[in-house]
């Protein structure tokens, strides 16, 4: 026994962690694995400070836990912007004064330099994501055009994988169901507009699958279970690309809206925080960051930065959301809306989902 | 010892029945004073917790230590007096203290539980707070007509205090009135009754199978030579012993899509390849892999009961002339009862707080209700998931006893 | 169970069916954890028999995922094998730690729940112990109340454990303390009915004779009683530990990134992107548990000899 006590002692003097000097909460996968390679490993360069990445389904929902049970152990996190609004308005994330971030290479301020909305009074927007659909192009040669097509059977049999939330697919099932995308909201506040993206998405319910993790949808579409998944565009691209997977983007009824870091109120390491989103958040780490990951950037300057992928030979641009082609039928998606929905239609999506 | 007329007495002289007394006391001391370091731990690691948990379902001061003001005037003024202007008066000065607590969207949150879509109510409200003027009834009407609504004043009056029902309204789908009532939510929203009678629906159902397929082999192992029936109890065991989220992962391979199962029926020709089955993900996943789980605690007992049957009543019963089939219903099945029962009830207590397969391998329409409880909770709504968590831990207790009363706890047996 | 001569046919053809079924049955138990082992060593990244490895060709089989269970999450998977390496290994790659991780927090909840749970035990198995059947019953009760309550009620409690007397004294959030703590009270039960059975076999009269010949009460208990009660508590031990080594539930809700178990470390995996990685991990975890049912079987019938129970 006292072996096996000793033993186990060595075991745990082992195991105690090396601490880390700032730690990030992030969304998994490619997308971390970006967030790594473009903020993480230069910082750690120059600074020779550790950052620690840790990985959540969506970082909002333990930080809010965090927050409130007094028991924050991360320094940034990576939110939505209905998350980021909704834990500002509840007092739940350090403010952020814009002074403090880098002004762009030819002086512009970031308060201009950044995109129009994407500084907020607690958290900095890194990048543009959007929730597509893609599909496998080895079971529909004649892919699927528009949003419409995701949820006809008929037209394009095979399994279907969406989100497990409210949030997005309601909006593309109005989009589907020919309400243009400047209607969508408006036509959701109503009940008879929520009635209406419920039936939409009854049309594909009984063939769908329901993901929660960013890094699922585009295993289920390698592992042949879906042919027709929503995701985010960037997990598509980087398994398309990267992995030459034969998916396809469909950006037809996109839902964009930009990505942000915040510092979460009782962060251990408060001005280590601050120094490391300074840094991360300037002209050159945004624009390095699509060389990972197809998300656009959310300073001015870093667009013209933005060159090919890390192979070398891939352009980036007609791959990110934001490029004029892309956003001929999209949707901004309204944090308005979602913060004060949220609960609402997810009880409602809840109840839905769960009868048969 | 002594002569009898004397009281009887110990060697030392002291009464022989005080001194029995004393010893069983102090027996009674001992024995208590072994078990009560793991009581007070199992106290603290565990009834503490879980009524701290519960009490959340009752107690949610978000609104209330935020509207101080508007509580008085609850307080002075009866349910279905209609707002004056001292209650937007008192409205105002409470939006703005939550817009100097920075608190408009905790106390916000908490009225969006029972009125969805008032929360940023609170948050532009408390935002323009400071620029309101008498009369405020006007000013905060101008601002946003939705204040008028009676439905908001009554939640607000249900909020002021920090004590409330409204939890266990929610979870019980239903919602106050505007004039204090109560009634059902649309039939769209209704979903915790409806949630609950599944998971016990679902619970009876893999209850039943495990039944059917845990009786002919208990009573293959009770009946076949010890040697042999401990090898094959082997079969049994280890799946008791395997980790449940390897199963589950043994279960997803088998079952998905591109599965080993449906690998060999497309290459028997039983399916085609675009028409594989899908067995997991949803319902069906939940029942067959929890089916497999939850096998062995029903064999265990089943087995134990018929290993005592004596195969001498069957026989008498054959040779008094009744048929294989009768001899089974009349002189074996009831001799299994007590194994049945025990099996059954634990099984049905388990699979009803079942969380991590349904959440593995349930899809949309395999999850219970413990997947909800999970659901609120990550959604920070904590009231709601202590108040579900509450009606569940009822249920199970209420089971508990059953199982107490007819099968006895100490009976419990593992393996 | 042989059949009898006097079966009509009718009843030949039911003991053929019944026999068939029970096979099924049998099958049903135990094929999804066999099928996991030769899966894990798959050639491919694919979850299903390749035509290479139903061939039984070496080239369809590898121990790939088994490499990849050392090198996720290392510094530098790719230099040479030497020293350094496997101190990479050990410091840094995931799985490592998760299993060092297991093995800590298992190894201690089982302390804690077997040194509470035998004295207990043998408390609750004298006949003079008072509210016998109500302490029983709430000792018992962690094996019944639905996990995620527990685990819910622990997430709060541990946020502030002081609570309960009214002052604060940090967390036990995200700590090793707090998770043995969890677990020690779910394998708790276990304990307890494991030892409790034994004991119900215990003749009295062996640790009232060592009294009257002048043993105190722990010579008794450590010369006499634990002997014959040991391999109870063995098994029961070993029940606390795998119910920790394989709990996820609380480890979800109360361990932060620093205590990650592999159970945990397998729910990523299971739900994000099941790689033949995770079979890999479940052909070890079926192999340990095959060596820990033997165990608990020796024990068992080791437990019968010395008490002189036979096997029925």
């Amino acid at each position: 026994m006292k072996k096996l006590l000793a033993v186990s002692t060595a075991l745990t003097a082992i195991a105690a962690p090396a601490l880390a000097d700032v730690t990030v909460m992030s969304w998994g996968g490619s997308y971390a694995t970006s967030q790594v390679e473009a903020y993480i490993k230069p910082y750690t360069a120059e600074t020779g400070v550790k950052v620690n990445m840790v990985d959540a389904d969506n970082p909002a929902t333990p930080v809010k836990a965090m927050v409130e049970a007094n028991n924050v152990t991360v320094d940034i996190a990576d939110v939505e912007y209905a998350d980021a609004i909704r834990l500002c308005d509840e007092g739940m994330l350090e403010e952020i004064d814009p002074a403090m971030l880098p002004p762009a290479p030819d002086g512009t301020p970031a308060t201009e330099d950044f995109l129009p909305g994407a500084l907020t009074d607690c958290a900095v927007s890194t990048i543009v994501f959007s929730t597509v659909f893609a599909y496998d192009t080895s079971k529909f040669p004649e892919g699927p055009k528009s949003i419409a097509d995701f949820f006809d059977l008929e037209k394009f049999p095979g399994k279907r994988a969406m989100r497990k939330g409210a949030k997005a697919n309601l909006e593309m099932a109005l989009m589907a169901d020919g309400v243009p995308a400047a209607d969508v909201y408006a036509t959701l506040e109503t009940p008879e507009g929520v009635d209406r993206a419920f039936a939409t998405l009854d049309k594909i319910k009984k063939d769908t699958i329901w993901w929660e993790a960013g890094a699922q949808p585009p295993q289920l579409l390698a592992d042949g279970e879906v042919a027709m998944t929503t995701a985010y565009n960037g997990r598509i691209f980087a398994a398309a690309v990267t992995e030459g997977k034969p998916f396809a983007v469909v950006w037809d009824g996109q839902v964009y809206e930009y990505d942000l870091f915040v510092i979460p109120k009782g962060a251990p390491n408060l001005e280590e925080a601050k120094k490391f989103l300074a840094f991360a958040t300037d002209t050159q780490r945004l624009a390095d960051q699509a060389k990972w990951i197809s998300y656009g950037p959310a300073r001015k300057s870093s667009g013209a930065l933005v060159g090919l992928f890390m192979d070398g030979k891939t352009e980036m641009g007609p791959h990110m959301p934001t490029s004029a082609e892309n956003l001929t039928n999209a949707l901004p998606s309204s944090y308005e809306f979602w913060v004060d929905r949220d609960s609402e239609l997810n009880e409602r999506f809840n109840a839905w989902l769960a009868a048969n | 010892m002594t002569d009898t007329t004397a009281p009887l007495t110990t060697a030392d002289g002291r009464p022989l029945k005080a001194a029995l007394a004393a010893a069983q006391s102090r027996a009674r001391r001992k024995a208590f004073f072994l078990v009560a370091p793991l009581l007070l731990f199992v106290v603290v690691t565990f009834i503490i917790p879980i009524g701290q948990m519960l009490q959340r379902s009752v107690y949610h001061d978000g609104f209330s230590k935020e509207a101080l003001n508007l509580a008085a005037w609850f307080d002075a003024n009866p349910e279905g007096t209609a707002p004056d202007e001292a209650a937007f008066a008192a409205l105002a000065a409470d939006l703005r203290q939550m817009k100097d607590n920075k608190s408009a969207g905790e106390a916000g949150t908490r009225i969006n539980y029972t009125v969805p879509g008032t929360r940023s109510l609170f948050t532009s409200s408390a935002r323009g707070a400071d620029k309101l003027e008498p009369p405020f009834k006007e000013a905060l009407l101008a601002q946003d007509k939705k204040w008028g609504d009676p439905l908001i004043w009554s939640a607000m009056r249900a909020a002021s205090s920090p004590w409330t029902s409204d939890f266990y309204l929610i979870a019980t789908d239903r919602a106050r009135t505007a004039d204090g009532g109560i009634e059902q939510v649309p039939e769209k929203e209704r979903i915790y009754i409806w949630l609950f009678a599944k998971t016990f629906v679902l619970s009876a159902l893999i209850t039943g199978i495990c039944l059917l397929l845990a009786f002919p082999i208990a009573h293959l192992l009770a009946t076949l030579p010890m040697a042999r029936a401990n090898l094959l109890m082997i079969l049994v065991l280890l799946p008791f012993w395997t980790s449940l989220l390897v199963r589950t992962t043994s279960w997803i391979v088998l079952l998905q899509g591109q599965g080993v199962v449906n690998n060999i029926l497309v290459s028997l020709g039983l399916v085609s390849d675009d028409g594989r089955i899908t067995m997991i993900y949803n319902q069906t996943g939940t029942i067959i892999v929890m089916t497999h789980i939850l096998l062995p605690f029903m064999v265990l007992p089943l087995y134990s009961v018929m290993r005592t049957i004596k195969p001498s009543y069957a026989r008498a019963a054959r040779s008094l002339g009744a048929t294989s089939w009768t001899t089974f219903r009349r002189i074996y099945l009831p001799q299994t009862l007590p194994g049945i029962g025990a099996g059954a009830l634990l099984v049905f207590i388990l699979a009803v707080g079942y969380y991590i397969t349904p959440a593995l391998v349930g899809g949309a329409d395999g999850q219970l209700i413990s997947n909800l409880i999970q659901f609120h909770m990550s959604k920070s709504n904590w009231s709601l998931a202590a108040a579900l968590s509450g009606m569940l831990l009822l249920g199970v207790l209420l089971l508990y006893w059953l199982y107490d009363r007819l099968v006895g706890i100490d009976k419990l047996k593992l393996g | 169970m042989a059949l009898p001569v006097y079966a009509d046919p009718l009843e030949r053809a039911w003991y053929y069916a019944y026999h068939v079924i029970c096979t099924a049955i049998f099958i049903f138990l135990i094929a999804p954890i066999l099928i996991v082992m030769p899966l894990s060593f798959n050639a491919e990244p694919y979850f299903t028999f390749t035509q290479k490895m139903l061939t039984f060709d070496p080239e369809g089989y590898s121990m790939r995922w088994y490499d990849l269970l050392l090198t996720f999450g290392m510094v530098a998977p790719d230099a040479a094998r030497d020293g350094s390496w496997w101190a990479d290994v050990w410091q840094n790659a995931t799985w490592v730690k998760a299993a060092k991780n297991s093995i800590i927090i298992g190894f201690w909840s089982t302390i804690v729940a077997t040194v509470l749970g035998t004295l207990a035990a043998l408390g609750l198995s004298r006949s003079e112990m008072p509210f016998r059947r109500i302490i029983m019953a709430v000792l018992i009760s962690p094996m019944i109340v639905p996990i995620i309550i527990i685990a819910t009620g622990l997430f709060f409690f541990y946020s502030n454990p002081c609570s309960i007397i009214g002052t604060e004294c940090g967390r036990l959030t995200s700590t090793y303390t707090g998770v043995v703590l969890a677990h020690a009270t779910l394998g708790i039960p276990f304990v307890i009915i494991t030892v409790t059975a034994t004991l119900i076999g215990f003749d009295q009269s062996l640790s009232r004779a060592a009294a009257s010949l002048g043993a105190s009460p722990s010579r008794t208990f450590f010369k006499v009683v634990l002997p014959l009660i040991l391999p109870g508590v063995i098994s029961g031990a070993l029940f606390a530990f795998v119910t920790s080594f394989d709990e996820v539930v609380a480890v979800l809700f109360i361990a932060g990134p620093e205590q990650q178990t592999i159970p945990r470390q397998m729910w990523n995996g299971i739900r994000e992107a099941i790689s033949p990685a995770i079979l890999s991990v479940a052909t070890i975890l079926v192999i340990i548990s095959i060596a820990l049912l033997a165990t608990v079987e020796l024990l068992r019938r080791r437990s019968e000899r010395i008490r002189g129970v036979t096997p029925q």
